[in-house]
């Protein structure tokens, strides 16, 4: 204590004054002005480019990508395009894969099966996101009664099982609107998904809207004279999308699971349209019997490979937003 | 109760320590560069910085706690003569709670919250074998008691979430001193509680050295605090020690240009000198005399808010009451926040609201604003009542007159707007100008809190604490307000950050005659910016006077024990006065 108490300095508490040479003062506060400005989102892509496996799913996605545009370009056989008397044969030039019960070419109807799957996949995520979005953006920014509805809404749809109730809805559909050609029936997969799809996303979508609408800077505009649709609109939604973006990035591979299940129960996509559902659901006679495993082996790998690139873009997505959640 | 050691062999020496911190494989960024101490048995020895300093590194590489890549890359630090920093791995677990003690920095998040108080306590005894089962329950209580919590009994069969900030810093205190360790290292032990909790606590700990005779490394960010408390001092500056000796005489006559500058704008230093109180003087006959002129061209024009009274802002018996779920649904209590507060805001002057956390005086600042609904009582602005302006043009009238600064620079910037964008909202929400001329705005609006008109593109994440504050500032004064709300607008931000803040804001206020409603929990900064104060607690408004009369001749004993909590505060300085800093 520095009160009157004899003090005599111990050895190495001598009085020091560093030079100033080696201790050089900066300003305080002084800015950088050399560095090129950056936003958090150019920031965050910054992230994302060093991360390994951001680059192995983008490659895998690219790919998948030139596969849906030109699949012409990886095949010229004819998908739909069966010979009886080839029926499960094995591999042969220009038939890499081998022939399904059918006698349809393996290769070719991997390409082409990947169309049907991915665009399920792409929209009901999109549909499913702006539903959830919306819904947790006005549940959370308003609170009150509208929360409580919205909530309890989602809960409830959230309390059906997805399958179970795409299931019934699609069964309900099919007498309804039997044949609904390719777009049709991607469709209707899309909204049997998404319409139970949503509550997730909204849960995500309400607490990053809670977290954010309690910043300063909120409150700040509104002193300015912000209106609370502008608030929202302006400043709580795009500082929450990060979570929702994340969500819906790895939830795109459950969708693709989930009409690869519907397909796989017959209630998906129609037999007629080449989807890697449908050729798992038509092998599954050959796995039970033990033949060819292949026919099985082929759809359900290019499945997994897809579902698995999506997940991993998801996650790294996740440690490029949000560095909280990385693990070190 | 010493025990027997030589007072005069060091217990800690830190020899020319560098600590790193890897960025990727090949850079590895120094945190610590060549820092040098000694600390005796039995003394208080602090070391001083701003954040990023350094000086937290040092306290963790003592016990080998540095966080994610850190490590020592050079030096030796001496533990009774042994070298730990090259020690085996197990050799310092051993050390760590039986010879060295360690009070972190943030009570709230330094005890899990799943695990009784006295559990916590008594898992360090028996990892430092020093007493187990019965045993250990016993001692629980006497150090809880030691660290002055009374009922220390109940106290330890309770969770932390049934503690308050304070209590939570006592119980980490009993957890660092259960070994009885020869040295306890304090890292911030008090910066996150009110300053007379932070007093309680420090005086109960200088009680302890003395008692237990262990020796104390205090890490803090305040020089007055360092000085009120430590023997010796070490001064650090981004990484390296710049000055170090006994507390008193570097507090007097600080060599380093850095330490001077330190010296200078310590607010709890400052508050004592008489040129703050001149300073302000000045600054206020300035803004009074200006503010003057922007009333009389108020009084005459019709389209603004306002009649241009001298009294710019009146409160009248202002109340909040919130409504606390009760323990059934349906079932609720009330708690009085504010309980019918009234002052009186001169124009070109700034009145302080001043209390601990708890005081309601954000609240206060909130219903001010508009942001809140007071439960009864008026604020009029300019002889208007705001609660009864229900068009929307005269509110956005009342926005324009009266504009926030909040307390938290990181949070009052919208992370996704360019500083561009963040200061030019205002002027868009209100439709002010072309693009052209609200650029020419933006500029001379930078111009005025001194940012240079490049930082117009970047972006809230790429500037430090003071310049987004100051970038606050300018978007407050976008729309020539002629009432500007800080709610602890300086409080989150480094002294000498702190002090350039305070300059500007005066220097502003003179210039514009804006009137300040300043709302903080530090005393120490009013002297420098505010002209009249009120003090409040639990609610209610204790002390109400002018700035001098507060400081020089309080009459509540809640605003003297405010004051005598000021660190620092009894200290005499020596010849070194504001603006002598180099």
């Amino acid at each position: 204590m520095p009160d009157g108490r004899p003090s005599k300095i111990r050895p190495g508490q001598e009085r020091y004054v560093a030079r100033l040479e080696d201790t050089p003062l900066h300003d305080v506060g002084a800015l950088d002005t050399t560095a090129p400005p950056e936003s958090q989102w150019k920031e965050a892509w910054k992230q994302l480019r060093k991360n390994p496996l951001f680059w192995v799913s983008a490659v895998l996605l690219v790919f998948l990508a030139v596969v849906i545009a030109v699949p012409g370009l990886f095949t010229s056989n004819d998908p739909s395009f069966c010979q009886p008397g080839k029926s499960l044969a094995v591999s042969s030039p220009g038939h890499p894969l081998g022939f399904d019960r059918q006698g349809c070419d393996v290769y070719s109807r991997v390409i082409y099966g990947a169309r049907a799957s991915v665009a399920v996949g792409v929209f009901t995520t999109l549909i499913v996101a702006l539903l959830g979005l919306v819904t947790g953006a006005v549940a959370g920014f308003y609170g009150g009664f509208l929360d409580a509805l919205i909530s309890r809404i989602g809960d409830i749809f959230y309390a059906i099982p997805l399958l179970l109730a795409a299931i019934v809805l699609l069964s309900a559909l099919n007498n309804v609107w039997p044949n609904r050609g390719f777009w049709g029936s991607v469709l209707a997969i899309v909204l049997a998904l998404g319409l139970f799809g949503w509550p997730q996303v909204t849960r995500i979508a309400r607490g990053a809207v809670i977290e954010t609408k309690q910043q300063e800077f909120v409150d700040a505009a509104r002193a300015l004279g912000a209106t609370p649709r502008r608030n929202l609109l302006r400043h709580v939604v795009p500082n929450s999308l990060a979570p929702v973006i994340v969500t819906a990035t790895v939830s795109l591979g459950v969708f693709i699971v989930a009409e690869a299940t519907l397909s796989f129960l017959g209630l998906g996509l129609p037999t007629s349209i080449v989807s890697w559902g449908n050729d798992i659901a038509a092998s599954q006679n050959q796995v039970r019997a033990g033949q060819r495993l292949g026919t099985m082996f082929w759809p359900a790998g290019a499945l997994a490979l897809t579902v698995f690139s999506f997940i991993l873009l998801g996650d790294a997505v996740r440690d490029a937003l949000d560095p909280k959640a990385k693990k070190r | 109760m010493s025990r027997d050691l030589n007072p005069d062999q060091p217990l800690l020496e830190v020899k020319d320590l560098h600590v790193g911190f890897a960025a990727d494989k090949k850079t590895v960024v120094p945190a610590v560069i060549g820092a040098n101490l000694s600390v005796y048995p039995g003394q208080t020895v602090a070391i001083v910085g701003e954040s990023g300093s350094g000086k937290s590194t040092t306290a963790h590489a003592i016990i080998d706690l540095l966080p994610g890549t850190g490590r020592i890359t050079g030096g030796q630090i001496l533990f009774e003569g042994q070298d730990i920093a090259h020690a085996r791995k197990s050799d310092i677990i051993a050390l760590r709670g039986s010879s060295i003690g360690l009070v972190p920095q943030d009570p709230m998040s330094n005890l899990n919250p799943l695990w009784r108080v006295g559990t916590q306590i008594k898992e360090s005894l028996e990892a430092n074998g020093v007493a187990k089962g019965k045993a250990a329950d016993a001692r629980v209580v006497e150090l809880l008691e030691e660290a002055g919590l009374p009922d220390a009994e109940r106290r330890a069969q309770q969770y932390p979430h049934e503690f308050s900030g304070g209590m939570r810093q006592r119980a980490l205190i009993a957890m660092g001193l259960a070994a009885r360790p020869k040295l306890l290292i304090a890292d911030e032990p008090t910066s996150a509680l009110d300053v007379t909790v932070q007093k309680q606590i420090l005086d109960h700990l200088d009680r302890l050295t003395d008692e237990l005779g262990f020796a104390v490394l205090l890490i803090t960010h305040d020089l007055g605090l360092a000085a009120e408390r430590a023997d010796h001092l070490v001064v650090m500056y981004r990484g390296q020690v710049v000055e170090s000796g006994p507390a008193l005489e570097i507090l007097q006559d600080p060599q380093h240009p850095y330490s001077k500058r330190l010296v200078s704008s310590a607010p709890s230093l400052a508050s004592q000198r008489l040129s703050s109180v001149q300073a302000r003087a000045e600054v206020r006959e300035q803004a009074v005399q200006t503010a003057a002129e922007i009333a009389a061209e108020v009084a005459t024009h019709d389209d603004e808010l306002g009649e241009g009274r001298g009294t710019i802002v009146e409160a009248k018996d202002l109340t909040k009451v919130f409504k606390i779920r009760g323990g059934r649904p349906g079932q609720s209590t009330d708690f009085t926040a504010v309980d019918q507060v009234s002052f009186q805001l001169e124009r070109g002057t700034t009145t302080a609201i001043v209390g601990e956390s708890g005081s309601g005086k954000s609240t206060v600042a909130r219903m001010v604003l508009g942001l809140l609904d007071a439960t009864s009582g008026s604020v009029e602005f300019d002889g208007v009542d705001i609660t009864t302006l229900r068009k929307k043009d005269q509110q956005l009238a009342l926005r324009r007159q009266m504009q926030p600064v909040f307390q938290n620079p990181y949070a009052s910037l919208d992370p996704m707007y360019s500083i561009y964008r963040s200061i030019e909202e205002p002027l868009r929400l209100h439709g002010v100008g072309t693009a052209k001329e609200r650029e020419t705005k933006i500029r001379d609006l930078l111009d005025k809190v001194s940012l240079p008109a490049s930082v117009m593109t970047r972006y809230p994440n790429e500037l430090s604490g003071g310049q987004r504050q100051r970038v606050a500032i300018a978007r407050a004064l976008a729309l020539d307000p002629e009432v500007v709300i800080c709610d602890e607008a300086v409080s989150a931000l480094d002294v000498l950050v702190q002090a350039q803040i305070l300059t500007l804001l005066n220097e502003l206020q003179s210039e514009l005659g804006l009137s300040y409603l300043f709302i903080t929990h530090d005393l120490a900064v009013v002297r420098q910016i505010a002209d009249n104060v009120l003090v409040m607690q639990n609610g209610k408004v204790v002390e109400q006077s002018t700035v001098s009369e507060v400081f020089e001749n309080p009459r509540e004993d809640y605003t003297r024990m405010l004051l005598d909590a000021i660190p620092g505060g009894s200290i005499p300085l020596g010849v070194v006065e504001a603006g002598d800093d180099v």
